[in-house]
This record gives structure tokens, sequence and C-alpha cells, in this order.
């Protein structure tokens, strides 16, 4: 994975004495009192990240800590007071008026604005070809890429209509395809979803990861809310006067918070919506196959001190669940026989969920449960480890990273097996369909 | 008190003179076109027969206003006709329209440049104040000095007072375009005159409109009073019901004016209307 975007030493001032502050800066002095003394506002400071090709970037903090002035000079809507900007090789703080715009119309598909910022003079096909239009391309071709970006964000139909006539949730969605529609690379966007109530909010982040999935675009998204940004963001940026404090994924982020500042949004987040199942997961230790006769599998549960296990065949897709106590049963009751075959309706279905899904919707399923682990498989429905209820209760807790043992729980866990194996074969056998949120960084 | 008179009058008499001598060309051409836009609306309307012109008047108010003012339109436009007052009708209005496309071309680039250029805003700005507190009839002066009586002074006032509105409506409508929009172009790689044709002046149009609108009232007014300087129309009707005591006939001519100034007002209206909520 390739970086497309670098910032460095990035520093914007706004003021006239642009210098002073800058000197002052590195000298120490605080935003604050650069305000009192210079009469300087520092916009932001010292920025040094890279943003990768196909990644969506999130550049949190609180008001006024810089967020839009550090999107708005990946631009240039902004001039940077100093500093490299370098996208895709071009240092884009040395380009020309002229030189800049052709730039902007290649590479960047416009920008995705809190408050819409759609044409209302236009319809809604209007809006979406509008970048199209500006780079000349003609009438029929423009109207029918846009038409097709159109259907993709889930609003055709309303191709005809005016801006006026659409509900937030849509209008929200013709200033993101409009940004779609134009054949370039990195997307900008500024509180996109911030005007919206919580419910379509939260529709509009799926659809955004979900079209990520599928158009690939490098997506630089602003936010102060930390929910979203751990939902959107690969990777995040949490800033605060201007500097970026911490930068790291969400569970770096969230387990290692680099200051009190960062602490303290860290402790307002809700967990459970940013851990997910693959996270707090553990090794499967021990299984049974398909293949394998009661007493092996008995013998299997037994030596581990196990409550039931879970059963795949060899190529561990998972087959389902095998409660201990009516497994010894029926080995029991069959005492005499030799050769005794399994019975198929002692293998019940495995609770299992995907390796990707939130720890919120986890706890709904394990509440639902009444026997056995929950089983997470990746896409392929292959296993990959397993969830029991004290990994639930510690991941909750601010100190999920101490080791979570068996001891806590011993009637529902499993055993053996090297977790570097589980989670090798998993990679490995990895359909090329990823599933949609699946990280660039993995 | 003082032993002499201030000859302002000689000073100024001289000036004028210099002027209309020294760019007599500029004024004649400018004579021409005028006469040759008011003449050919006027001829253009007079060759029609009177009922065709109410209906294409009345198509053009249902489209932009509605069935009812349409109504109101025919059944004003036919009492004009049947009072006696066609021609006038038709001279005011070709007076009106003529001033109005001046204004237009005139009033459109300035307000357009004076929302992109500050500097242009801030000395053109109390000039527009200084025009519209002047009253109407202080226009016919500068219009008579550099003209004479006639039709064109008349044009030529009331294209002055008729001006200030547009400017200044063209520059707020632009100003007031949401700073988003304008970045969103921006954004996009847009140049400087696809920002202003794309996304400038289409999103201030209603407000441009709003601008139009009010100068065509204020044009209207104006035709009435120049007619005190020899402009024609029903203003000269209304004028001489005035001098000759006769109230009936001044009071005729006037309610056409007022007819006119509705029928104006309602389209002009719904041209702003109509690109604002679409
Ligand atoms: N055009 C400008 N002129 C002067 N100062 C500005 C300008 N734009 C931003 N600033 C200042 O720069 C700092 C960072 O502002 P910025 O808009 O980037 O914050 P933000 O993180 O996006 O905040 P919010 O969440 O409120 O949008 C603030 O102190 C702000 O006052
Ligand atoms: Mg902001």
């Amino acid at each position: 994975m390739s970086d497309i975007i670098t910032v460095r030493n990035l520093y914007k001032i706004f003021g006239d004495k642009p210098k002073v502050a800058i000197k002052a800066l590195k000298e120490g002095m605080s935003k604050d009192d650069i305000l009192r003394k210079h009469k300087q506002i520092v916009g932001v400071q010292d920025i040094n990240f890279s943003v990768q090709e196909g990644e969506i970037f999130v550049l949190m903090g609180l008001s006024g800590s810089g967020k839009s002035t550090l999107q708005r000079l990946i631009n240039r809507l902004h001039e940077p007071t100093s500093g490299e900007i370098v996208i895709k090789g071009t240092d884009i703080v040395k380009l020309n008026m002229k030189d800049l715009r052709e730039f902007r119309q290649k590479n960047f598909c416009g920008m995705v604005f809190q408050n819409f910022a759609i044409l209302p003079h236009r319809t809604v096909l209007g809006n979406v070809e509008f970048g199209l239009e500006l780079q000349g391309v003609d009438k029929e071709e423009r109207q029918e890429k846009a038409r097709k970006i159109i259907r993709l964000v889930g609003l055709e139909g309303n191709e005809e209509n005016y801006p006026s006539q659409l509900s937030g949730g849509m209008q929200q969605r013709v200033g993101l395809a409009r940004g779609l529609a134009v054949d370039a690379d990195i997307l900008l966007m500024d509180e996109a979803f911030s005007a919206l109530d919580p419910l379509i909010r939260r529709q509009m982040q799926d659809e955004l990861l979900e079209l990520q999935s599928r158009m690939k675009k490098t997506i630089l998204f602003v936010t102060h809310d930390l929910d979203e940004a751990f939902r959107l963001g690969d990777r995040i940026a949490i800033m605060k006067d201007g500097l970026i404090v911490q930068m790291g994924t969400a569970e770096e982020i969230i387990s290692k918070p680099a200051d009190d500042y960062v602490k303290t949004f860290v402790e307002d987040m809700d967990r459970s919506a940013v851990l997910t199942a693959g996270t707090i997961m553990l090794p499967v230790k021990e299984r049974a196959f398909t293949g394998d006769g009661p007493r092996t599998i008995l013998r299997k549960i037994r030596r581990f001190g196990l409550s039931g296990i879970l059963v795949t065949d060899s190529k561990r897709h998972l087959q389902g669940y095998i409660i201990a106590k009516e497994l010894a049963e029926y080995v029991e009751k069959n005492k005499g026989k030799e050769d005794l075959k399994m019975d198929p309706s002692l293998v019940r279905e495995a609770l299992h969920v995907d390796r990707d899904m939130p720890l919120n919707e986890v706890i709904n399923i394990y509440q639902e449960a009444d026997y056995g682990p929950i089983a997470v498989v990746d896409a392929g429905q292959r296993l990959e480890g397993v969830i029991v209820r004290g990994a639930i209760i510690a991941a909750l807790s601010e100190g999920y990273e101490v080791e979570l043992n068996d001891s806590s729980e011993p009637t529902e866990s499993t055993e053996s097996r090297g977790p570097s194996e589980s989670s090798k074969s998993s990679e490995s056998h990895a359909p090329p369909d990823a599933s949609a949120s699946s990280r660039p960084g993995d | 008190m003082l032993p002499f008179r201030i000859p302002i009058r000689d000073w100024i008499s001289t000036a004028v003179d210099y002027l209309v001598s020294e760019y007599a060309a500029v004024f004649d051409a400018f004579s021409a076109l005028v006469y040759f836009l008011v003449d050919n609306f006027k001829d253009g309307m007079m060759y029609l027969h009177p009922l065709a012109l109410i209906i294409v008047i009345a198509a053009i108010t249902l489209k932009m206003a509605g069935w009812r003012v349409a109504l109101f339109a025919v059944l004003g436009l036919m009492l004009s006709e049947n009072i006696g007052l066609w021609r006038a009708f038709v001279e005011t209005l070709a007076l009106v329209l003529t001033a109005e496309l001046l204004v237009m071309v005139v009033g459109l680039p300035l307000g357009v440049f004076a929302a992109r250029n500050d500097r242009f805003h801030s000395i053109i700005r109390p000039v527009l104040d200084f025009m519209q507190t002047m009253p109407a009839f202080v226009y016919l002066i500068p219009a008579v000095m550099f003209f004479g009586l006639g039709l064109v002074p008349g044009v030529v006032a009331t294209f002055v007072f008729a001006l200030p509105p547009l400017i200044r409506l063209t520059n707020l409508g632009i100003r007031q375009v949401p700073k988003e929009l304008v970045e969103a172009a921006d954004a996009f790689g847009a140049t400087g005159s696809q920002k202003l044709f794309k996304v400038q002046i289409p999103v201030a149009m209603p407000t441009i409109m709003a601008g139009v609108n009010q100068s065509i009232m204020l044009g209207l007014s104006m035709v009435v009073i120049a007619a005190m300087i020899g402009a024609g129309g029903l203003g000269e009707d209304v004028l001489r019901g005035i001098q000759r005591l006769q109230v009936g006939q001044g009071f005729e001519a006037g309610l056409v004016v007022v007819i006119m100034a509705i029928i104006l007002d309602r389209i002009t209206a719904g041209l702003g209307e109509q690109r604002s909520t679409t």
C-alpha cells in the first residue's frame, strides 16, 4: 500500500505576522499565548502524516482544533504558511493557480460539506454531473455516469428533483454522489454527516463503508465525533490546538491513549461499538472434526474439562457444537458397543458471528444464547476463534488488554492449538472479496 | 453679501457646451440607439392588433404569474384600449422596456464587478446611496442638459434612476452566495468564469431578478415624470390632465399606469420566485 498524501512540517497561521508566530511556536509558546501576545491565530502547526491509497483517514478533535483548516490545506483552499503537501509525488504548495486548478480536477473528488453545499438551482442530476461538467466531459457521457452514481447512492428516481424537494439525508447523498462521480481518487469530507439525525447518520456511515469497499477512494474525513471516527477510520489522527496529538487505528488509540486529552475523549467512547468480535476472540484450543467418533470427542472434552466442543470439517468450516453432558450420556448409554458412531442429533447449531461484528451486537447475541461459546468465523464461514463471557466483560472494562484466561469461565472455554496457526490460516484462506470493512492495513 | 454673483450657471453651461460639442458623435450615436430601440419596440407592438398584443401579454402573465393576474391583465388592457389610451400605453411600455434593457446591459456587469472587487464596491456604494436619496425629479436636469427636450433625455433620466437597484441587488445576490458553494466549485477545480456562470450568477438569480423588478418599477414611475421634458406616452396624458384641470382625463391615464405597473410587477416578481422554488 503506497502513500498517496504526505504532509511534512505543515503550518498555517491566520494573521499578518506568520513568521513571528512560527518562531514563537518553535520556542514552545502555546496557541493561546500567541493569540494574546502576537494576535496571530494558529490554524495548524507542525503537521506530519501520510495517508495511504484506499484508506479512510479520519481527522478528529474538539471544535477549533484545526481539523477543517488541515483538510482545506490539503487541496489548498487555504494557502499553507509553510511546509510541504505532496500528493502523488507533486508538492501542491508549489503549483501556480492554473496548475493547481488542473491538479484539483484530476485528483480531488471535490469536497463534501457539513451543510451539503449542493447547488439549489440544479436538479440532482445537474448537481451530480457538476464536477464532470467543469472538466468538459460531454453531456451524454457525464449524464450517463451521473445516473450510475445516483443509483449507487440510492437516489434513483430523484434525478430531476431539486434539492429543496429532498430530505437532509438525501441532500447529503447528492453531495456524496457529486464527489464520487468525478474520476479522481481523493475525497475530502468535512463533518459530512454532522447535520443528520443519529439514525440516518448511522445509515450514511454504513453506506459510505459499503461504497468505499467498491470504489476504493482515498478519503480524508473530518469529524468531532469519536464514535464516527472509530467506525469509519482505518486510521485516526486526533488533533488539539492545531497539533496532531495521536495517530493510529481505533484499537491503538483506545488501548493506549497518548495523553490525558486523548484519554478524556476515549473515556466517553462506547467501547462496545469500536471493538469487534475479532479483537476480543480467543484462539480455539481444541475442536472436534466431523469424522471423529464419540469417544474421541469425549476424550478431547475431558482432557480440558470443557462443557462442550465446536465441530469443524477438515478445512475449518464450522459445522456445529456438541454439549459435553449430552455426549457423555450418549456414550454411557451405548457402553457395550464397539465402534460406536456419532449420533448427528447431538451436533447442535453453533452460535457464530462475523469477525467484524461490533461488540455491542455480539452482546445481544450472547444474551440469547443458552449453551456454548460464540464461534467467530471469517467471511468464508471458517472458524477463527471463540468468544467467552469473561472476554466480553473484560473488553468492556478499560483493561481489556489484560490477559484473558480460561479460568475466569472454565465451563465454556476450549483448549489447545496456538493462536498463530489460527490467524495464519484465516489470512491465507481469505477470499478476494474480503468483507467491506476489512482494513487495508491488515 | 458679496459684491458679485458666483457664476455657477455660466460654468455649467460652458462645461456642458464643451462636452456636447466635443463628444457630439457619442451623443448622437447614443440618441440614435435610443430612437432605434424605442421605435422598434413601439412599431413592433403597434403592428399587432391590440387584441393580439393583449393575448401575447396575457400568455406571458399566465406563465409567470398565474391565471388570476392573467385575467386581470386581459381586463385591464381591454379597458385601456376602450378608453382610447392604447397608443400611449404602447409608447410608455416601449420607453420602459428600452430603459430597462439599457439598465440590464450596464447594471448586471457593474453589479457583478462590484461583488468581485471590494475597492470598486466601496467607491460605487456611496454613489448609489446618493443616487437613491435624490428625488426622481432631479434626474431630469442633467438629462435635459445633455440631450435637450424629448424622448432621449426621458430615457436617459429613466435609465439613471432605475440603475441603482439592479447594481445593488446583483452585487448583494452574488455576495450572498454561500461561501461553501464557491469553495465546492473551487475544490472541483472550477475556473473563475465557471464559478461565475455556473454557480454565483445562477444562485444569485432570485436576488438579481428582484433587482430587475425594482428597477422596472422605478423606471415606470420615472417614465411618467419624464413626460415633463417631452418623453410622451401616458405621462403626457396625466400631465395634460393636471395642467388643464381635467381631473377625469388625468385619472384615466393614471389608472392605465397602475394597470401596467401591476402587470410588470407580477411578471418580474414571478421570474424571481420561479427560479428560487423550482
Ligand atoms: N479563515 C480563518 N481566519 C482566521 N482564523 C481561522 C480561519 N479559519 C479557522 N481559523 C482558526 O483556526 C483554528 C482552527 O479552526 P478550524 O476551523 O480548523 O477548527 P475545526 O477543528 O474544524 O473546528 P470545528 O469542529 O468547530 O469545525 C481556530 O482557532 C479558528 O478560529
Ligand atoms: Mg471544522
